[in-house]
């Protein structure tokens, strides 16, 4: 199972976090903080997969933004770590349509000044810890008829 | 300025971002984060109403602010008035602001749930999905109230759009987690199953995780699930790479559905059905040659989901554990992992490996890989894959490559990672003592662990090498020898002084011959290092002192002026003085014979049990420290008297300290401070083995369990055991090691092992809620006759376990003469207010104490004749449960603890086992010889020995096991 869902950049700032297990948010701060000092300081040739307390973390960078995804030991760490990129590929598709951006997504700023939607984008993906769905078009759906509707 | 996507753009919330982007310092942000809650906060409060897209714009700022780490205490009603708006934008605002900062503030639940149940009865799809999303979100008990009817109905109805079949698959997951109670298994569940034969593949991937966790709990209901699964398996493995469309990845069709898919097989064991088999064992074998084909990409995406699928079909492998052939190919397949160039491949494989290594049928292969592993713990520049190579190591080691394993473990220890030094001492501490033909190697390695990791030596492990230098005689002379030579470095860890001073107090005799380490020369150089040593260590060299007066008496004036001098007899310390004072009265005042028989030669680790011990364990709660104290100090007085028990004092001073003979030939707890331990003359054994309070608290008696301070909830009476607690323990029988109990809140993991007639069993208590329990106690107890023929003893554990924490708790088990019932384990806490109380059979039988005997044929039937007598012999025929499978039946065998003799009986279906049962008072050759009959799926048991009720009592365990 899943138990976070976190995108961090580089300067170790949270900017879009999921539990899908309830954490208290005093708490939260302080496992975040941990999280990232933990994934932060690897090395490139390091491997992705990291232990931590009861979970496993596995994650990714993407320029100067880190995912990290915090599984319990029933899930598949390669699936997960391919999780991560499809996920940003999701992002990718949705942004580079609707953002004019000289950069490409990884940049922070489409999270921070789209939160709703990468939250969209997210929960079509993983709901209650759980891969629901995989599918780029099936996944962007919700969100293109909500595009719609603003526009109309 | 930063674009913003277009449409509803919300310049506010814009520019705010960029301010706090702005901000130079921390002080900066916070300021511009209060002006934004002031802001905001006026404009919630203000008279006048507020509009959707003011609302949403609010909301979504303090979502930011709640990220940047804020907590947030407004807002919420605001949320939920968002809730039904009809405008998809401000709906869905309104759910993501509840579903991240709402927990289960009731009041507004109730709201909430107004709102869901019109989005859920809307027919609106996506309206729909939203509240769906956020019952899978927040799941309080009480939406499960409100809902835990309607979903599976939407569920399954015919007329449900695919993506609300799929929100609602895993909010129903959730309703289930939190309360089970709630979602009543029905005429869906059956339709449910069939969703695996969904045409679209996204409903079939949330249906699944929703499936697993079902069958998870109720396997029998959910069985038609196995051959769906391996039917929709085979026809993803088998498509090309294009077929699925968008459910393919890099070329690789389906991944994420193929993992869970094959998670989902591995709730269940092989699939009886020759032909469901038969097509499983096809896919298997296919994902495997897969992994041999060229890739189809040269993109990594493309391999990571080839991959991932490859290793859980590995893990499904290694968890049927019954084809010999794929298990041979799945390890040859992750030993080219453990040399490829990715990190990643390397970590999964070794991790696997480790699993891998456990299999009767896929142990020698996993050894072949031993140079490539030695080589990773050598060279990876990543801790947590050398923590892995190390890992793996250990599972792979025998007797055959134990020598080697443990000499390059020692020298990985002397540049390892400081957080894995203390796993590392304890793995090595293990591994060389259980493959230990020759002691001398053995004692040679424990002392170069004190050398090169003193500081992460634990207690149990410097104890344990005591115990067995004293309790075999043939090594005390080299190690007395070895001990001395380490010594003499100029500086050495405190562990290895203790391990120094024990030793040559009772067994520098045997090398004092060589003058080069003659008595005055052993003195000085404990002596040396006495100033540098803490006060427990101080307290054991001066016993070590006073044993050296007797068995040297010409140390005796040297060693005398050395108690009596002030920085001894006056020290601050209470426990050195008394110590100080009370031996240097001892070798003044005793005459050589009192002096010899009280310090004499530690007894081996003790044969009997202790007299306070079992005092101790007729009394309960924390007056037993304060007993054992008293007694302590008595037998001190009397032996100063003169010593007028039966007992030789130092023999009931050494026991009084020992906990028992169980924990002791398997390792010792640590030792508290020895300050608050009785000083009682003589008993050298109190510096180093006394459990001090901690051991009041361990005993178990016949009621339950001592506990120091025992939680309110511990009043009621344990519950009666559970009734499937048999089954439980029938799944024991022939495994040590797996999970004993699982419910919604607790899940108890079990590792034992067992040597001759003893045993450890390490119970994990893990907490599988996000609340703590509470008043958590466990109790092992021993009904009717039993107390007479196990002993076992273990430790309070911590009363709290954190959410999703594990605690662990030690059981050490002694048979003393065979037996029948199960001791049981009760365990309480209090689950948000609600008493839990559980009461299940631990696991512990009979065949534990097995130790295989290989025989030739002749001996075999030799001994089977004489054990003919009718009473010797327990006989039964029963239906095979399972189908009758060679390989199954020998691996039972092999669990069951004897040994399988191959080529005795005349007809190879039969399978003959020999073993020794263990215990204490005697030893009971058990036969037993199974017959197979394939045509009618039947068995026949018979099991003969010298005993009537092991016969029997091994012969009713074994046949439930076919």
């Amino acid at each position: 199972m899943i138990k976070f869902f976190l995108m961090v950049n580089k300067q170790g700032q949270t900017r879009l976090s999921k539990y899908y297990e309830n954490v208290d948010i005093s708490k939260r701060a302080a496992l975040e903080a941990d999280v990232v000092k933990g994934c932060l300081s690897r090395r490139k040739d390091e491997c992705s997969f990291v232990e931590y307390k009861d979970y496993k973390l596995v994650y990714r960078q993407y320029a100067a933004l880190y995912i990290v995804v915090g599984i319990t030991d029933t899930e598949n760490e390669l699936s997960i770590y391919e999780l991560v990129h499809n996920f940003i590929e999701v992002l990718d598709k949705y942004f580079s349509r609707v953002v004019i951006y000289p950069s490409p997504i990884q940049s922070e700023l489409d999270i921070m000044f789209n939160l709703d939607k990468v939250h969209i984008i997210l929960d079509e993906m993983i709901l209650n810890g759980h891969v629901v769905e995989t599918n780029k078009n099936r996944i962007l759906a919700p969100l293109l008829v909500l595009d719609k509707m603003v526009e109309s | 300025m930063p674009a913003v996507s277009k449409g509803d753009g919300m310049r506010g919330l814009a520019v705010f971002i960029s301010d706090i982007r702005n901000c130079k310092s921390k002080e900066a942000e916070i300021k511009r984060i209060n002006k934004e809650l002031a802001n905001i906060r006026s404009k919630f409060k203000g008279d006048k109403a507020l509009d959707g897209y003011s609302k949403k714009k609010y909301v979504c700022k303090l979502l930011f602010i709640f990220l940047l780490g804020h907590d947030i205490d407004f807002g919420h009603m605001e949320a939920v008035n968002l809730l039904s708006s009809n405008k998809y934008t401000e709906k869905q605002i309104g759910y993501l602001f509840i579903s991240v900062l709402v927990n289960s503030n009731s009041e507004l639940i109730r709201l909430i749930n107004n709102a869901i149940k019109n989005d859920l009865s809307s027919r609106n799809p996506t309206f729909m999905c939203l509240a769906l999303h956020c019952i899978a979100n927040v799941g309080s008990r009480e939406m499960a109230e409100a809902f835990a009817g309607e979903i599976p109905r939407i569920l399954v109805a015919g007329d449900t759009m695919d993506s609300v079949k799929q929100s609602a698959a895993l909010c129903l997951l959730r309703l289930y987690k939190t309360c089970p109670d709630l979602v009543l298994m029905g005429e869906w569940t059956s339709r449910v199953v069939h969703l695996l034969n969904d045409q679209h593949m996204g409903v079939v991937t949330a249906a699944i995780s929703l499936i697993t966790c079902l069958s998870q709990k109720n396997p029998d209901e959910f069985k038609t699930c196995v051959s769906l699964a391996v039917s929709r398996l085979s026809r993803i493995v088998s498509s090309a790479s294009t077929d699925l469309q968008d459910y393919t990845y890099y070329f690789v069709p389906a991944p994420w559905l193929s993992c869970k898919l094959l998670r989902l097989l591995q709730c269940y064991p092989p699939p009886e059905d020759g032909a469901v088999k038969g097509r499983l064992v096809e896919c298997l074998e296919t994902i495997l040659n897969k992994a041999q084909e060229p890739p189809k990409s040269k993109k990594v995406q493309h391999s990571n989901a080839k991959n991932a699928i490859l290793f859980e079909a590995i893990a499904l492998i290694i968890h049927y554990d019954s084809e010999p052939n794929l298990l041979v190919r799945a390890c040859n397949q992750l030993g080219q992992f453990l040399q490829h160039r990715e990190t990643n491949l390397r970590y999964l494989a070794l991790e696997s490996m480790c699993t891998l290594a456990s299999s009767e049928f896929s142990h020698e292969a996993v050894k072949t890989h031993i140079e490539t592993v030695i080589n990773a713990l050598k060279t990876e520049r990543d801790v947590s894959v050398r923590q892995r190579a190390a890992d793996l190591l250990y599972a792979m080691c025998d007797r055959s490559n134990a020598k080697q394993i443990v000499a390059e473990m020692l020298s990985y220890l002397e540049t390892a990672d400081y957080s894995i030094r203390e796993e590392m001492v304890l793995k090595v501490a293990i591994l060389a003592e259980k493959y230990a033909v020759d002691y001398s190697w053995y004692v040679d390695t424990i002392l170069n662990l004190i050398r090169i990791a003193g500081d992460y030596v634990s207690e149990e492990v410097w104890y344990r090498v005591i115990q067995i230098v004293i309790n075999r005689d043939d090594v005390q002379g080299y190690a007395a020898k070895t001990v001395f030579e380490a010594l003499q470095a100029p500086a050495c860890h405190e562990n290895m002084v203790k391990v120094g001073g024990y030793i040559l107090g009772e067994f520098g005799n045997l090398i004092a011959g060589d003058p080069r380490s003659s008595p005055l020369v052993q003195f000085n150089l404990l002596h040396s290092k006495f100033h540098l040593c803490s006060v427990p260590t101080r307290a054991l060299l001066l016993s070590a002192y006073i044993k050296f007066i007797n068995l040297f008496p010409e140390t005796k004036s040297t060693i005398q002026e050395v108690l009596r001098c002030d920085s001894q007899i006056r020290n601050s310390d209470v426990e050195l003085q008394q110590r100080a004072v009370e031996y240097l009265k001892l070798s003044s005042i005793a005459s050589t014979d009192v002096l010899a028989t009280v310090l004499e030669e530690m007894p081996p680790f003790p044969e009997r049990e202790s007299s306070i011990l079992a005092k101790l364990k007729k009394k309960k709660g924390p007056g037993a420290v304060s007993v054992e104290l008293e007694d302590g100090k008595r037998e001190g007085g009397e032996l100063n008297g003169g010593g007028e028990r039966g007992d030789t004092p130092a023999m009931s001073a050494s026991n009084a300290s020992t906990p028992s003979p169980s924990a002791d030939l398997l390792g010792l707890r640590p030792a508290p401070a020895v300050g608050s331990a009785p000083p009682s003359v003589g008993s050298l054994l109190v510096d180093v083995f006394s459990e001090g309070p901690a051991a009041a608290t361990a005993g178990v008696n016949d009621d339950g369990f001592l506990s120091s301070a025992p939680p309110p909830a511990v009043s009621e009476e344990p519950a009666p055991p559970l009734p499937e607690a048999e089954d439980l323990l029938n799944k024991f029988v022939c495994k040590n090691n797996g999970v004993l109990f699982e419910n919604q809140l607790l899940q108890i993991g079990i590792k034992s092992e067992y040597r001759q007639n003893l045993g450890r069993m390490y119970l994990f208590f893990g907490n599988k809620t996000s609340v703590q329990f509470v008043s958590f106690s466990t109790a092992v107890s021993c009904p009717g006759e039993l107390p007479t023929q196990l002993n076992l003893q273990t430790k309070t554990v911590e009363p709290l376990i954190e959410g999703g924490a594990q605690v662990q708790q030690v059981v050490n088990i002694e048979c003393l003469t065979d037996f029948i019932d199960a001791p049981l384990l009760n365990i309480k806490f209090r689950y948000g207010g609600a008493l839990q109380n559980i009461t299940l059979k631990l696991p512990v039988t009979i065949n534990k104490f097995f130790q295989p005997t290989e025989m030739l044929s002749q001996e075999f039937f030799q001994r089977w004749k004489q054990l003919s007598q009718p009473q010797q012999e327990a006989q039964k025929i029963f239906k095979s449960g399972h189908g009758i499978d060679t390989e199954v039946v020998k691996a039972k065998l092999l669990g069951l603890g004897t040994a399988l003799l191959e080529n005795v009986d005349p007809n190879p279906e039969n399978f003959v086992c020999a073993g020794v049962i263990q215990t204490k008072g005697q030893q009971v050759g058990c036969l037993l010889r199974l017959e197979p009959n394939a045509q009618a799926q039947m068995y026949r048991l018979t099991l003969r020995s010298s005993k009537d009720t092991v016969s029997k009592r091994i012969c009713d365990l074994l046949a439930e096991q076919f």
